[in-house]
């Protein structure tokens, strides 16, 4: 109990995908702008990642891995979630209308995500059981939704300030992202001391 | 050559595994979507501006393809022309769009109140807004930097003598400039409203009086002259009611009024 406790919190605040491992860039920067939208991308992603990892686990260890197959992993697990997330937009729409109205707009956009494409295989070189990998990814999924949380708050403080000319858009951004992914260095080495 | 035909044909089973369930899962679980949708979604301007009420145009278009009884006359950035070609499309019996026009309540221009502070900082109402309300001593009224006349597509608002005034033949009605006033005091009223209240601070009257010489005392005399009942005084400001207001020819409530708040619309 005490390793799924510690591979929660270490995948939330130390080796936050976006913020330390620097995956999932894109939608950190392109969605962070409204609260809103970050929130309901952050859904998407830890519901993403959790189905990928659902589907990809088994893959690896009942496909791949008995017939030394383990460098087809990349484009396997691209194939698989790929198609997993369009059949889950299928039966969301179909079944869950408000769901699909909600959460829509972000599935194709995080359908090969670098993050969860990482998830996934980090589970694998880790050497997490079926139910860590599940928590790994669960804890991934919520460190992102701090970080767009987090960022997106940052972001709207930077819009009302008067920024010189040629910081504006993308530069500031991408100056306050780094700032932000400092603040995430402070929790290096919480995480062991605190079940020491 | 082994190793290659070991590696191509998992990934291939994979795929077509995956292709046949996607497939399937299309065919089974399609949604239906209404033929009529695109068509009226072509007629629609795409502005996106929700003057219709509705969310977008995608929301306005959907209304119209679910409930026969959706009107079609609610898109005022299309004017007649949506109208004209929405109604040949659905069969339904043409309505001319109601034009809308923005309109400033606020009639404090600098020979009515006063600045209470020099403001030096940057040119925009919001920003204005956020150091003690704004410069004038109103804080309910139009601070005049302009955040409206900036925004606005048709370039159809002027501050002159530091109010917002808006050129109604230049005026579309979206709206933009309703949702930029810091103050809300922009609204969009029927384009041949008869009168219109010239102004939104919620101030007791003897407050109001002592700030701008033309806000809203509240003294309720228009309520009480007004035939249709289209004017009511809520908050220490009077309030109109379009719809009732256009039934009535005069303008009794705004030749009563003492501040001169209420504005006849001279078509």
């Amino acid at each position: 109990m005490t390793k799924l406790i510690i591979i929660l919190l270490s995948a939330v605040f130390i080796n936050n995908y976006v913020l330390s491992k620097f995956l999932g860039i894109c939608p950190f920067l392109g969605v962070s702008k409204k609260l809103n939208n970050a929130v309901g991308m952050s859904i998407a992603v830890i519901f993403v990642m959790l189905i990928a990892t659902a589907a990809t686990w088994p893959i690896q260890h009942y496909l791949l891995d008995p017939h030394d197959l383990g460098y087809l992993q990349t484009i396997v697990f691209i194939l698989v979630i790929a198609a997993l997330v369009q059949l889950v937009e299928i039966v969301l729409k179909r079944y869950i209308p408000s769901l699909h109205r909600s959460l829509g707009v972000y599935l194709p956009l995080i359908t090969t995500n670098c993050a969860v494409l990482g998830v996934t295989i980090l589970n694998n070189s880790e050497n997490y059981t079926f139910i860590e990998a599940m928590v790994n990814s669960l804890g991934s999924g919520l460190g992102f939704l701090i970080a767009m949380v987090m960022f997106s708050g940052v972001r709207s403080a930077i819009e009302g300030n008067d920024i010189p000319e040629s910081f504006r858009g993308l530069p500031v951004t991408l100056v306050a992202a780094a700032i932000t992914s400092l603040s995430f260095m402070g929790f290096g080495g919480v995480i062991e001391n605190l079940f020491a | 050559m082994e190793e290659i035909i070991t590696a191509v044909i998992p990934v291939v089973i994979i795929g077509i595994i995956c292709a046949a369930v996607l497939v399937t899962a299309s065919k089974l679980m399609a949604v239906k979507e209404d033929e009529r949708f695109p068509e009226i979604r072509e007629c629609l301007p795409g502005a996106n501006c929700g003057a219709c009420g509705f969310a977008g145009c995608d929301g306005y278009a959907k209304a119209l393809c679910d409930d026969e009884d959706t009107p079609i006359n609610l898109c005022v950035p299309g004017g007649d022309g949506v109208s004209e070609s929405l109604s040949k499309l659905l069969g339904k019996e043409f309505a001319a769009a109601q034009k809308q026009t923005a309109a400033v309540h606020c009639s404090g221009d600098c020979t009515k109140t006063q600045d209470k502070v020099e403001y030096k900082g940057m040119e925009s109402c919001k920003a204005a807004k956020l150091l003690y309300g704004g410069k004038g001593d109103c804080t309910y009224g139009c601070i005049g930097l302009g955040d409206c006349a900036a925004v606005c597509p048709e370039h159809a608002i002027m501050v002159i003598d530091g109010v917002a005034r808006v050129n109604k033949s230049a005026c579309t009605g979206c709206g933009i400039c309703a949702k930029t006033c810091p103050n809300h005091i922009i609204s969009l009223v029927p384009a041949n409203a008869r009168v219109t209240v010239m102004c939104s601070s919620k101030d007791k009257g003897a407050v109001t009086r002592k700030l701008c010489s033309a806000g809203c005392i509240g003294c309720k005399k228009c309520e009480k002259t007004c035939p249709n009942g289209a004017v009511i005084v809520k908050d220490n400001l009077a309030v109109t009611d379009y719809s009732k207001c256009m039934e009535c020819d005069g303008a009794v409530c705004a030749e009563n009024c003492p501040v001169g708040c209420l504005t006849i619309n001279f078509q």
